[in-house]
């Protein structure tokens, strides 16, 4: 009897599987960091490759019990999604030591293997579905793509509902519900006794999760702050955003006060604190009813503004806890306004811990807005005294640099003329961040604020510019005229009162700018007074981090690291240096670097396995054959990947671009694989991949030159019309994407089925390769070049078309 | 008869003697980590020769590193990382804390410029090493834990060590020791927000305070508080590390 496809069971599969891609990133981020859970799962995934090379090389024993071993990978997927997470992260690793401890690398490859079997035991059973119906492969990838989309919107629809850790479970139930699936699909004729143990196999799991928890690395900010006696979470709240832990402390008081001055005498009310994922705490402070009790945040650097004038509008972006919200009360601001992303940490400030703030968010004059800040930006029509981005990342994170690799649209060159348009004549835009030795954040932060004045036909920039700084915390003023001198006497008397120091102001000398915290030198003036005259660029040059300003098109502002420097900071290694080192940028390259070597060695593999076997009369060049699925591989995520990061500025909200794109971009390429096996039944492979590059091609140059016109065109408008008009620009781009690979597969189905599986790898090592290089290219060149870059390879593919060397060769 | 058992159990009494002795010799003489605690040692000075720009002498003051000398640094570490005792490296203690690197121990004690009849207050004994070099060089040293276990475990070990210059407790350490202060110099090695303004209160005109800034692991930048003859408060920030951002002319 011949079988028919199982195409809902790799639907399923598939789902299950980006699903538990993405649900790992979560788990990692709570239990570990974000850019060491970004490099252990990008690895991980390498899972498929080996899927490639192990179908290749067994390929026909596996043939020979296809069902069975199909049946197997999936159950096998289901079982090690749960257990293998479990085992990976009862492996104590600690980046941190990894420099000096021999044990921490191989730890890291612990965790490596344990979390790429379920991909591979996943992409095991698709490689072997697409060699073993190798005529019908446009069909098997389409339902691999569309499943692949419903998953990852599933997931993130999942998150809102479950913990993680249930979250983890119900995948893998999902995964056996393939499995029962196959069967069907498969004529399996023991259903029976495989629904038995199928169904023994989830109460197992189940069980397992259940008496399972995650667990937290000791050195992240709220495992230590357990360790103080009186101290428990009380709640905790999951969103796709991040896991939110709510921390009471019983005997002693939180007093979170960052940057207070050295001067000041009060200490804050009672608080509650809350994380995200473990670590970036924030406070929600208790309402005393005494305004005097509010008095520290008046010591603090960014309490400067209030004291130059006298605003009666404020937005604060990022309302977190609340407590730049206090700040503006307490400075009796008539009008106050505020957006949080994060809406499960509004519901706590608004239910939860109403009474504890004394109904704060339910007063008339304070409104807070669900949201992203960016978004609120551009699309509110309300003109500000003071708009303010507070400062909620916290040091630890930031100090580390583990936010090389993190985008973000609030501190670009745009995102300041954004604000600045939004504030009234005399209007300050203020934003706080952490002071880092040596200074990195606020100089780039200055470079970018005296670029957006630039651009906005401001002369001289220095004029309307004001910086102070604590030993903790820097504050940069932007005025949107120029800085009179009365507010200048207000500012030094602020800064003298708290013994703060000021790095700028129009006609600052020297000698004021290191008088209450001092350096060595006073670096932030001396940076400060470069960035503003000609010789800004070798100063660029000269200095030891990055501190080019961050724009739409590269907006990774929290980019330090430098080549030039990373010699001289490792022979500082024993002498303290390791803190100069820019960790997130280097993880990103670590990751790179191990993820080309793994692939080399999963590419060239197979072919020494089956080197022996007899050619076919009619060989396929196999150089071109991967340099095809390579190309083909690193392109399509390339452009996923930017178009993600586009999209996040069009749609203002991280999490629902992701998913909006990724979901539909998955989709629509699914239909274009399945459309292109229309093509195929008529054997026009040259005619349909030429149509699909070029197609491709076209679309991407449009996009490439005329995306901004377009957003800027309907970047206000309400997501009613954004978010068709994302699926309508997404869709016919998708739709070409999804033809090549197929197309191939389907071509090497029919001279060289042996082929497949290896192919299969080779796209899913470049497939990982992609989204890091994707990464480290938008830093350096900008999303516009990878999706330029993108467009070569797609070229490049066009021309290594397998069928295209046959027909030279022959 | 009596006699034979007399001169056994004489017999018997001297020899448990000697093995006692004996015994007690090989525990206490031949410190294994003699060798490796001067390498450590010599490490750090040549470390710090090699251009530690913060300290004005340029090289450590010699009663640090005497005191260095001094402090059995394995057995403020877990039994299975004391082969690592000696390297220039952070070690975990376990309750997710650590030691620090010996180079940031021999710099925060320097910049401290403790004299011998000075009374030192620490926040955070954590392991207890860092409040034993001080007590090789001060009157009085005073710390406060906040995690329990982790004090009571220092206050153990330091008894043992026989320090009886030093006095613990476990809490809170926001509002410093009342009743001993004001203090010549102050050290907190525990994480906060921001500074205690009791802390500042507590060190005496002309005192010094530090602060190292960063992860457990890693300490990003060293604080040094002042305190004027007059009152007036100032801080110096410092890399633990020499290391200019800017080259060239500027």
């Amino acid at each position: 009897m011949t079988l028919r496809p199982p195409f809902f069971t790799i639907a399923l599969l598939s789902s299950a599987m980006l699903a538990y891609e993405i649900l790992l990133m979560r788990l990692f981020s709570i239990i570990q960091w974000h850019h060491f859970a970004y490099m252990i799962i990008s690895l991980a995934l390498l899972g498929f490759g080996a899927s490639g090379t192990f179908v290749s090389i067994f390929r026909k024993v596996l043939f020979k019990h296809f069902s069975i071993a199909f049946l197997m990978n999936i159950g096998l997927f289901a079982v090690s999604s749960v257990c293998c997470f479990l085992l990976a992260q009862s492996i104590p690793f600690n980046p941190d030591e990894i420099l000096w401890d021999k044990q921490q690398p191989l730890r890291l490859l612990g965790i490596y293997l344990l979390l790429a079997l379920p991909f591979f035991f996943a992409a095991n059973a698709i490689a072997l579905a697409l060699t073993y119906f190798h005529d019908r492969i446009a069909r098997i990838y389409a339902f691999d793509l569309i499943g692949a989309g419903i998953g990852s919107l599933g997931i993130v629809a999942l998150l809102f509902f479950t913990m993680p850790l249930q979250a983890l479970v119900i995948i893998a139930c999902i995964g056996l519900m393939a499995a029962a699936v196959a069967t069907w699909e498969l004529n399996i004729k023991a259903r029976g006794w495989v629904f038995a143990a199928l169904a023994i196999t989830g109460t197992g799991l189940i069980f397992l999760d259940a008496r399972s928890e995650l667990q937290i690395s000791p050195y992240k900010e709220l495992s230590q702050m357990l360790r103080i006696s009186g101290t428990e979470v009380v709640s905790e709240h999951s969103s796709p955003l991040g896991l939110l832990s709510v921390l009471h402390s019983h005997t002693i008081p939180l007093r979170h006060a960052p940057g207070l001055s050295l001067n000041a005498s009060g200490e804050p009310p009672a608080q509650v604190a809350v994380f995200t994922d473990g670590g970036g705490m924030t406070a929600i402070t208790h309402e005393t009813g005494k305004p005097e009790d509010y008095a520290y945040l008046d010591q603090i650097t960014s309490a400067a503004p209030f004291h130059l004038f006298q605003p009666k509008q404020v937005l604060v972006l990022g309302a977190g806890g609340g407590s730049s919200i206090l700040q503006a009360r307490y400075h009796a601001v008539p009008q106050i306004d505020a957006v949080e992303l994060n809406p499960q940490l509004i519901k706590l400030l608004r239910e939860d811990y109403a009474d504890y703030t004394g109904h704060l968010l339910n007063t008339e004059n304070i409104r807070l807005h669900p949201g992203e800040a960016r978004g609120f930006v551009t699309g509110t029509s309300t003109q500000y005294d003071l708009i303010e981005v507070a400062l909620l990342d916290s040091f630890a994170a930031s100090s580390a640099g583990l936010y090389a690799l993190n985008e973000s649209y609030l501190y670009t060159v745009e995102a300041l003329q954004a604000m600045l348009k939004k504030l009234q004549p005399d209007g300050y835009l203020v934003i706080t961040r952490w002071i880092k030795l040596p200074p990195r954040d606020t100089l780039k932060l200055f470079a970018t604020a005296v670029d957006a004045l630039k651009n906005m036909g401001v002369e001289n920039p220095g004029q309307q510019l004001l910086f102070l700084r604590s030993w903790q915390t820097g504050t940069l003023l932007i005025k949107n005229s120029a800085v009179t001198q009365e507010e200048i006497t207000a500012l030094k008397k602020f800064t003298n009162d708290r013994s703060f120091d000021l790095a700028w102001y129009p006609g600052i000398q020297p000698d004021e700018a290191n008088q209450f915290n001092q350096l060595a030198e006073p670096y932030f003036h001396q940076a400060a007074a470069a960035i503003l005259s000609d010789e800004r660029e070798a100063f660029f040059k000269r200095y030891k981090f990055s501190l080019q300003p961050a724009t739409d098109d590269r907006p990774h502002f929290f980019h330090f690291f430098k080549w030039s420097v990373l010699p001289e900071i490792l022979s500082l290694r024993d002498k303290g240096g390791l803190p100069l080192l820019e960790g997130g940028y280097l993880v990103l390259v670590a990751t790179l670097a191990q993820a080309i070597i793994a692939s080399v060695v999963l590419i060239l593999l197979p072919l020494f396995f089956t080197r022996k076997e007899k050619q076919p009369a009619n060989p396929v060049n196999k150089g071109w054959v991967m340099v095809y699925f390579i190309s083909v591989g690193l392109a399509f995520l390339f452009i996923e990947i930017a178009f993600i990061q586009k999209f996040i500025l069009f749609l203002h909200h991280p999490l629902y671009a992701v998913a909006l794109v990724l979901t539909a971009f998955l989709i629509f390429a699914g239909l274009g694989s399945s459309f292109s096996w229309r093509l195929v039944q008529g054997d026009y492979y040259q005619h349909a991949i030429t149509i699909a590059v070029t197609g491709i091609i076209v679309l991407g140059f449009l996009y490439i030159f005329f995306m901004e016109t377009v957003f800027a065109h309907f970047i206000s408008l309400s997501m009613a019309i954004k978010i068709p008009l994302t699926l309508l620009m997404i869709a016919p781009l998708a739709f070409f994407m999804g033809m090549p690979f197929p197309l191939a597969l389907a071509k090497l189905g029919d001279i060289a089925p042996n082929m497949i599986p290896w192919a299969w790898g080779v796209n899913g090592c470049a497939s990982v390769v992609s989204a890091v290089l994707a990464t480290l290219l938008a830093i350096s060149i900008g999303f516009n070049a990878v999706i330029f870059s993108a467009l070569v390879l797609y070229g490049l593919a066009w021309l290594s078309f397998p069928e295209k060397r046959i027909a030279n060769i022959q | 008869m009596r006699f034979l058992k007399f001169g056994l159990q004489l017999l018997c009494g001297i020899f448990f003697l000697t093995f006692l002795t004996a015994a007690s010799i090989a525990a206490d003489d031949p410190d294994p980590y003699a060798k490796k605690r001067a390498a450590m040692i010599n490490v750090i000075e040549q470390d710090v020769r090699a251009g530690y720009v913060a300290l004005e002498e340029g090289e450590l003051d010699d009663e640090v590193t005497k005191a260095l000398g001094r402090v059995p640094r394995h057995k403020f570490i877990p039994q299975h990382l004391r082969q690592a005792a000696y390297q220039n490296r952070p070690l975990p203690i376990g309750h997710g804390q650590t030691i620090s690197q010996p180079y940031i121990v021999a710099i925060m004690t320097h910049l401290l410029h403790v004299d011998k009849n000075d009374r030192v207050l620490e926040i955070g004994t954590g392991s207890g090493y860092q409040v034993a070099v001080l007590a090789e060089l001060v009157k009085k040293v005073y710390s406060i834990e906040i995690i329990e276990p982790l004090g009571k475990q220092a206050e153990n070990l330091l008894q043992r060590l026989g320090y009886e210059n030093i006095e613990l407790a476990i809490g809170d350490g926001y509002y410093g020791w009342e009743e001993h202060a004001p203090f010549d110099a102050i050290i907190v090695t525990a994480a906060a927000s921001h500074i205690p303004p009791p802390l500042i209160k507590q060190l005496k005109p002309g005192g010094r305070m530090l602060i190292p800034v960063g992860s457990r692991f890693m300490v990003q930048e060293l604080l040094l508080v002042q305190k004027s003859a007059s009152g007036a408060v100032t801080t110096r920030q410092m890399l633990p590390v020499a290391f200019v951002p800017l080259t060239g002319k500027h």
